[in-house]
């Protein structure tokens, strides 16, 4: 149970980054950055709050390997259920099937 | 002086300590390791709605983005700050307990539990305005225009993805009371504060799912 006890400042720290990251997510949004690039950037910040708040409010940064493999696991199966589907509805406009 | 007494007397087995783990470090992790396998059947819960999200809005990305649009930014952004908020305050809980200051400990979970309330509040004002705009999917759905059927399965997906947010809300919200009742009654010590940690993972996921809500629903084609 003696688990290592982060300093208070820490999570003020992450706390404030979370907050600049809401701020330039909204600002971004309203900025034309053309294409697809509107969704990746907001993408992006969003994986990046989420793994502020996965390594640091979650403490995983510190937890054994065991919890490591375990997150690890949940987001590779994630990522298969999104890339594999994905890349069935994305590519279907590469080749002429009728009625679809 | 009873509560130390008490404390003294069950150093050597602690009484939250449960016969088939060896020690208190064992139970903690097994504890922990449970909540993640719980949170991995979560994050497929909620990738099957992201992918279905996904799916749809790369169909109709136009009528997705017509969709977003009668969503309230502002409201939207508070709430992720609010959640956000509700974040710092349950990971100051646990830091609490750490350092064995009930009162704090007790003092920040009822304020996650205030500021998950807000949330549940602010999204009710939410809802609400979208009844009374009839962008409700169902048979009181009205919309205007070439895309309403697919601003319709927007919306069907904005429901069912905020609700069932607010549904984990909810249930957070009753797991806090139950930790606040413990803390309360002493429950919790430097060597034994497990259920604050494990229902702040619980927590933190549910700030995360909303990390990735906001922007998917609130802000596509804003610009």
């Amino acid at each position: 149970m003696a688990q290592h006890i982060v300093s208070r400042r820490i999570y003020y720290q992450v706390f404030v980054t979370l907050l600049v990251f809401t701020l330039l997510t909204v600002g971004i949004a309203f900025i034309d950055l053309g294409g697809y690039l509107n969704t990746i950037v907001a993408l992006t910040i969003a994986v990046g709050k989420a793994l502020l708040v996965i390594l640091f409010f979650m403490h995983v940064q510190d937890s054994s390997r065991l919890t490591w493999v375990c997150v690890g696991a949940g987001f590779f199966w994630l990522a298969l259920l999104l890339s594999f589907t994905m890349s069935d509805y994305l590519t279907r406009s590469w080749v002429a099937v009728t009625g679809w | 002086m009873p509560t130390a007494l008490r404390r003294c007397t069950l150093s050597e087995r602690h009484a939250a300590l449960a016969h088939h783990f060896d020690d208190l470090a064992q139970q903690s992790e097994a504890s922990h390791l449970g909540m993640w396998v719980f949170l991995l059947t979560e994050i497929m819960f909620f990738g099957g709605m992201f992918t279905g999200y996904a799916v749809y809005r790369s169909l109709y990305a136009v009528a997705f983005a017509e969709g977003s649009h009668h969503l309230d930014v502002v409201l939207g952004s508070i709430n992720t700050v609010v959640l956000i908020s509700s974040s710092l305050t349950m990971v100051l809980a646990v830091h609490a307990a750490q350092v064995g200051q009930r009162q704090l400990l007790v003092g920040f979970l009822l304020l996650t539990m205030l500021l998950g309330l807000v949330f549940l509040g602010l999204k009710t004002v939410e809802y609400v305005h979208k009844f009374a705009d009839h962008l409700v999917p169902g048979s009181g759905f009205l919309y205007e225009g070439p895309h309403a059927r697919q601003v319709q399965l927007f919306f069907s997906f904005y429901f069912g993805m905020t609700g069932m947010h607010a549904l984990h809300m909810i249930i957070g919200i009753g797991l806090l009371t139950v930790l606040v009742w413990l803390a309360w009654h002493d429950r919790f010590s430097p060597t034994y504060y497990t259920p604050v940690e494990t229902v702040g993972l619980y927590w933190h996921f549910v700030d995360i799912v909303w990390i990735f809500l906001f922007p998917l629903l609130y802000l596509i084609g804003r610009h």
